[in-house]
């Protein structure tokens, strides 16, 4: 697609996902699953959204957790192709189990 | 038909001429007539057009820009505060290519506030990417009204224009104005067509998008090229007119000029006087000529070259004045020397600011400056019919 146009009009929208966002990030949340309830807290806070939600069975298992029972629940993933590093999800998780730490590049 | 109307007329019929689709408006002083008049064609069933009555200039401009966007002719009208209070959406309206037509009122700014006649408005807008044309009379407000929307329509161009009409002096100033056949404007404008991506939902696009600095500049090239190839489109429409409807325009308009070691150069309706002034003194043997300056942007540098560059004193008369430097017109016209060898002494005359009358008076002390400048050194920038010493006392200096 051509970028330069007349009028800076995008004549093929819905092209934002090429932007990767993640490459502005100076600090990058992880997700420790084996302290992660799976309360979603993290998912509906994200203003992105860049944080997915997984409700597959096969992720729901094979993704670690503090309890056996909780692998019912559906999971969450952070996408760091555009999670921008707010430190929202850092600061909401309830039980501490997301990490903010320095982006090493 | 000839037709008695006031300037806001011109302009209104242009639009109602144009088959304008789309007029969102705010009323100021002295361009009220316009969305008025409008309203009025669109109540007795003369004009098909959707009026948007809009709480500001502010939101009179942004509905053009909609308005525009979804593929329609639109036009608006404003003067001054008004103007002014628009600059910011004016660049949006070029930057997205938008052909969108306005008249204005030409009108003083405040401090103090005043209602009457000068181009400080149009000029305080100089670098927002809009065409600007001034008339000198209502018929030349229509005509070039018409001819605005082809210009800025025009696919090499896609610019958005305004067209000045003097406040008062031609705003709300009868005159016989000859009105075009509908079916001959619907000759020459043609059927509208967008020739840029419009807002369709059937066909999805992103108008007013935002720019990186790795692309912003581009965008801007895009506007410089579209205001350079302009200048050629503006020949053409200017010169199909003539053939069509017999009225002549150029935006450089030349009289008296051959020999003429003096040059005044106007622009708007002091243009009519002047012409008169310069016809009787060279009655008297005066070698003065005149010209007219249609056109300000873009600017007619090559014209103004070729016309200006065997006279010895060109006597720039123009109502408006950048604080700090001159008047706009003599600080662009001296610009456009300044590669020239041979070039002609530049004079800046300041006159007619808020409404003040531009008489044979005011255009003698022109000349006398003028004349002596051709021998001598004069001020650069020379306020004419200023009453200084009441001035110089005020501020202490006397």
């Amino acid at each position: 697609m051509e970028v330069i146009t007349r009028g800076a009009v995008i004549p093929e929208p819905g092209n934002s996902v090429e932007n990767k966002t993640g490459t502005w990030r100076v600090f990058k949340p992880i997700i420790h699953y084996e302290k992660c309830i799976r309360c979603l807290i993290c998912w509906q806070f994200c203003p992105e959204p860049a944080i997915l939600l997984y409700e597959d069975e096969e992720t729901k298992k094979k993704t670690p957790a503090p309890k056996e029972p909780l692998k019912r629940l559906p999971v969450v993933e952070i996408d760091y192709d555009y999670c921008k590093g707010c430190g929202i999800c850092y600061n909401e998780c309830p039980v501490n189990a997301i990490e903010f730490v320095k982006e090493e590049k | 038909m000839k037709v008695m109307i006031r300037g806001n007329e011109s302009i209104a019929y242009a639009f109602k001429l144009a088959r304008v689709q789309v007029v969102p408006a705010y009323p100021i002083t002295p361009s009220t007539l316009v969305p008025e008049k409008i309203s009025e064609f669109i109540a007795n069933g003369e004009m098909k057009a959707e009026f948007v009555p809009v709480e500001s200039e502010h939101s009179a401009m942004s509905a053009a820009i909609g308005a525009s966007a979804k593929g329609v002719r639109v036009g608006t009208a404003t003067a001054s505060q008004g103007l002014a209070l628009m600059h910011e959406v004016l660049f949006i309206a070029s930057g997205m290519r938008l052909p969108i037509v306005m008249g204005i009122g030409n009108r003083a700014l405040s401090a103090p506030i005043n209602i009457w006649c000068d181009h400080q408005d149009m000029m305080s807008q100089r670098d927002t990417g809009w065409m600007q044309f001034y008339a000198e009379s209502n018929q030349e407000g229509l005509d070039l009204g018409i001819m605005a929307f082809k210009i800025a329509e025009d696919e090499r161009v896609l610019l958005p224009a305004m067209v000045g009409i003097d406040a008062f002096v031609l705003t709300h100033t009868v005159e016989p104005v000859e009105l075009p056949e509908q079916k001959d404007v619907d000759d020459f404008l043609g059927e509208f067509v967008p020739h840029y991506v419009t807002l369709d939902p059937q066909n999805p696009a992103t108008l007013g998008s935002f720019g990186f600095p790795e692309h912003f500049m581009e965008f801007k090239y895009g506007q410089w090229i579209a205001m350079e190839r302009a200048k050629k489109v503006i020949d053409e429409v200017f010169e199909e007119f003539e053939e069509r409807f017999g009225r002549k325009y150029m935006k450089v308009y030349p009289e008296f000029v051959e020999d003429a070691d003096i040059i005044l150069v106007t622009m708007g309706s002091m243009t009519s006087t002047t012409r008169e002034f310069v016809r009787r003194l060279r009655e008297q043997g005066k070698k003065v000529g005149l010209v007219k300056l249609t056109v300000f942007r873009p600017f007619p540098k090559e014209e103004l070259r070729e016309i200006l560059k065997n006279a010895k004193v060109v006597a720039v008369v123009e109502r408006n004045i950048s604080f700090g430097f001159g008047g706009a017109v003599y600080a662009e016209l001296s610009s456009t020397f300044s590669r020239m060898k041979e070039k002609p002494k530049v004079v800046d005359f300041i006159v007619g600011l808020g409404g003040r009358d531009i008489t044979f008076n005011t255009l003698n002390s022109v000349v006398e400056i003028a004349e002596k400048a051709m021998h001598e050194e004069v001020d650069e920038v020379n306020w004419i019919d200023v009453n200084k010493e009441a001035v110089l006392k005020a501020e202490g200096l006397l």
